[in-house]
């Protein structure tokens, strides 16, 4: 029998449009086709997919730029109705046997750069969205009133709907929405939802959850799309969910041409999972929060905004505090079926003490390693249960952790330098260690007042009112607000590693690692030593990574585990995992039938990377100037910071730059050491343009792009006037 | 045909096996096989129509020389592979057989990675994993007594 409550919900309901389609196998990993929602008038369409999209673009984060490319003009700002969330999925995407393949894309105009954001996402929306016979969803347009849609893939139909009664906050709206549309207990697993929260409708940095059912736990978990505000797009058109039905997955739903290649290569990874995980990472055990206390050891912990590597408190924040007192575990925990990796953690009944679910218990989706770096380290509050009930509310109101908490540390030098003050915060001490303070923040945000929005518009517009309101010196403000492009530095230290300098500011979206993490290669290990080997990571890591988002997959099985064959290789091979690259040839060739080689394969990657950039330049930025970082990424901009690491710093003054540090104040060494590391970024920049095939100005050559085959004429009208 | 009872038990959610008053398991004695691989066949023409050692549920390892015994691969029904099914897929049934419920399994063979018998197999024609259910038409095969069923607590 329905629940009363929901009855409520579904009677407040107005529909406004019911589309019908036919369902069809998906072909070798390809549905063929995409689907076009436009909210504005309730228009839908399906559109074919092309095999040039399909040769140059893959799929994935690929056909979301392909048709965000064609949907918008150059001066599209993200709140006009003609930009689009793209969900996209990627021909490996769904399949059950290797680890990782359940990989959301989303692409839109981001509300922070002002540029496209890409992010990816796990949850079953996006294997089910192909399941239901769609490579990717487009939606363009603004709803007048709250909206709801749901795409019935056991039935071939798609519904608008008007929504007004239902929650906005996503913790409590993917349970009713798996609740409404869920046949029984058992068909929850058949059901995820795409939701926000409501401080998406107030900050520039909101987020989307994508959920699954977990049946164990008999709870509707989350997994995040984080990066660039996509949330605050989705809550401005006014869609309160998008809600997908099928019908039972099972292992063969993408029609591949080869399942003996994809089982071979699932079963090896599985293996060496089972055989290796709890000797390694530890993904099973305490997921990507392993490397809290190795980020804390080697000294790329950001702590307080960014100034130092570490801190004593730190330990209170590692990983087995978090799996000794609030994780429950043994148990599964991977966001699609067939992740044997199984990082996705959570706390259960965890009490909450404020805010306006306070005194309920809930189900905590991690702590990421982010999580924790950013709310814990960052802000120095090293209190894992503030880092939970922090990680719940940005969670369950729709904001990315990451750009919160880069954003609030920013906010906080600038309270303890002076620049803002109790007055201007509203009475909030917005002091490093105040972790009642952060959770005000937090709820302000999801309350669309106070100081909390301020802080919601990010980095970048916060140093434009602190330096024209507030007098703040726009050298200083420049120099530690840890944004580029407009957005907020995910949760490690590049300051000592260049390659990782590089590795964040030469990025097509701005500073999030996902492109390239070289630190240990870089820094610890010592392996990348010249500019040309810098310069031939920071090329091949960003257009290797990039394929996993082509394809549908997740990156953290291709290097949180590492098979023994891996010794036979010399370390910069070694650090490519050489055998798991075989892996995804296999699987990509078993999905589509198409061979795959290694260097096919960043090809691929390299088209949809360049159009990437060139979107950037289209949008606006793109150019070498956007690949400048703030000095913080780079180097000590305080004296506090230059004597947290004098001894470091000395050596290094002596021995690289040749100029002897003794009786020298230390204000004349930090700018000593500061035109050396400007002047070695730059040199850095050259080498890695130059490796792109860009020209000295960050613009792809028309040599590069006939080379790669991406020679399109959008593109070259694009480039043409900045070769 | 066959066996309707084998696979619409009642299923018991937990891997736990003490409890359960009877279990029932296949066992083996590998000193006493010759490697004539009719145990394989039996098993493959009763759950998959054919014979075909590679769709048996149990699996004999040929020895290298004469003075080792053939290897028997058998499930001895310890439950590893229960916890780690995403689907809740497996089972142990009141008899203490675990057993795999094809309806609810997605296909992803974690099952088969966790295996510490290797005794949980795939074949790239089906989509998913299979493993002995005790039901013992190999026992009734097997001409030189190397298979037999277990019951705990022995009541023979």
């Amino acid at each position: 029998m329905e629940n009363e409550s929901i009855k409520k919900l579904k009677e407040a309901r107005t529909l406004l449009k019911e589309w019908n389609y036919e369902l069809r196998p998906i072909e070798k990993g390809y549905c063929n086709r995409t689907l076009y929602i436009n909210i504005s008038n309730n228009v839908i369409e399906s559109k074919d997919v092309t095999p040039e999209m399909k040769e140059k673009f893959i799929g994935g984060k690929g056909f979301g730029l392909y048709l965000l490319w064609k949907a918008v003009k150059n001066t599209t700002k993200w709140h006009d109705p003609e930009n689009e969330i793209v969900i996209g999925t990627g021909p490996i995407c769904g399949i059950t046997q290797y680890p990782g393949a359940g990989k959301s894309l989303l692409v839109s105009i981001s509300p922070l750069t002002d540029i496209v954001i890409d992010s990816n996402v796990g949850g079953y929306f996006g294997p089910f969205l192909k399941f239901a016979g769609w490579d990717a969803l487009e939606i363009q347009g603004k709803a007048k009133n709250d909206i709801i849609i749901f795409i019935d893939g056991t039935s071939g139909s798609i519904k608008i709907e008007e929504a007004p009664l239902e929650a906005i906050d996503s913790h409590v709206l993917a349970e009713q929405l798996t609740e409404m549309y869920a046949d029984d207990e058992y068909d929850k697993r058949n059901i995820s939802v795409v939701s926000s929260g409501k401080a998406a409708e107030f900050v520039r940095m909101g987020m989307l959850n994508f959920s699954f059912y977990d049946p164990r736990r008999k709870v509707v978990r989350v997994k995040q799309a984080g990066r660039g505000g996509i949330g605050r797009v989705f809550r401005d058109k006014k869609i309160k969910a998008i809600v997908i039905k099928n019908k039972a997955t099972k292992g063969n739903l993408n029609n591949p041409v080869n399942k003996a290649l994809i089982n071979k290569a699932g079963l090896r990874l599985h293996r060496e999972i089972q055989q290796y995980d709890d000797k390694q990472n530890r993904m099973r055990q305490v997921g990507t929060a392993n490397i809290i206390e190795i980020m804390d050891e080697y000294d790329l912990l950001p702590t307080h905004n960014f100034k130092f590597g570490g801190h004593p408190d730190a330990k209170k924040i590692y990983s087995n505090v978090f799996r000794d007192n609030y994780l429950t575990q043994g148990l599964p925990d991977g966001c699609w079926y067939g992740c044997s990796m199984a990082c996705s953690k959570a706390a259960d009944k965890f009490e909450l003490k404020t805010g306006p679910y306070a005194g309920q218990k809930v189900t905590v989706d991690g702590p990421e390693y982010e999580n924790a770096a950013g709310l814990g380290a960052n802000l120095g509050c090293f209190d894992p249960q503030f880092i939970l009930e922090a990680n719940f509310y940005c969670d369950t109101y729709g904001i990315d952790i990451i750009s919160f908490a880069t954003s609030t540390a920013f906010a906080m030098e600038c309270y303890e330098n002076g620049i803002l003050n109790s007055e201007i915060t509203g009475g909030i001490e917005l002091k490093f260690g105040n972790s009642a303070a952060v959770l005000e923040i937090l709820h302000q945000m999801a309350r669309g007042e106070g100081f909390g929005v301020v802080i919601g518009q990010g980095i970048l517009r916060m140093k434009k009112l602190f330096i024209e309101k507030y007098g703040a010196d726009p050298n200083f403000v420049n120099d530690i607000g840890m944004e580029q492009k407009g957005l907020e530095y995910s949760e490690y230290q590049s300051k000592e590693s260049l390659a990782q300098q590089g590795g964040y500011g030469f990025t097509n979206k701005g500073p999030q690692h996902d492109e390239a993490w070289l630190i240990f290669m870089d820094q610890v290990n010592n392996q990348i030593p010249s500019f040309e080997d810098k310069a031939e990571a920071l090329h091949y890591f960003p257009m290797f990574r990039t394929w996993f988002g082509l394809v549908g997959l997740c990156k953290l099985p291709w290097n949180d585990i590492t098979p023994p064959s891996n010794k036979n290789y010399p370390p910069t091979e070694a650090a490519k995992v050489p055998e798991h690259v075989e892996n995804y040839c296999w699987i990509y060739e078993g999905v589509t039938g198409e061979k795959l080689t290694p260097e096919k394969l960043i090809l691929q990657s390299e088209r949809v990377y360049n159009f990437q950039r060139i979107f950037n330049i289209r949008l606006g930025k793109g150019l070498r100037e956007h690949d400048a970082v703030p000095y913080r990424a780079v180097g000590p901009v305080t004296e506090e910071e230059y004597k947290s690491r004098e001894e470091r710093y000395d050596k290094q003054m002596k021995e690289l730059i040749g100029i002897d540090p003794t009786g020298k104040s230390i204000a004349e060494k930090v700018a000593i050491v500061r035109k050396y590391r400007l002047e070695q970024y730059e040199k850095l920049m050259d080498a890695v343009y130059e490796r792109r095939g860009w020209n000295k100005n960050g613009v792809p050559t028309i040599e590069h792009l006939q080379k790669i085959g991406m020679d399109l004429p959008e593109l070259i009208e694009i480039i043409k006037p900045l070769q | 045909m066959r066996d309707k009872n084998l696979f619409e038990e009642e299923h018991i959610t937990s891997n736990i096996c003490g409890g359960f008053p009877k279990m029932r398991l296949l066992a083996k004695i590998e000193e006493n096989c010759v490697a004539c691989h009719s145990c394989e066949e039996a098993c493959s023409n009763l759950y998959f129509k054919e014979e075909n050692p590679l769709k048996a549920a149990l699996r004999i390892i040929e020895a290298n020389n004469d003075s080792d015994p053939h290897q028997i691969i058998t499930c001895t029904q310890c439950g590893a592979c229960i916890d780690v099914c995403p689907a809740q897929a497996i089972t142990r049934a009141k008899n203490g057989v675990v057993r795999i419920n094809k309806k609810m399994c997605v296909g992803c063979f974690i099952c088969v990675s966790v295996c510490p018998e290797n005794a949980l197999f795939f074949h790239d024609d089906l989509q998913e994993p299979f493993k002995c259910v005790a039901c013992g038409v190999c026992v009734k095969n097997c001409p030189t007594e190397a298979l037999y069923i277990k019951k705990i607590p022995d009541e023979a």
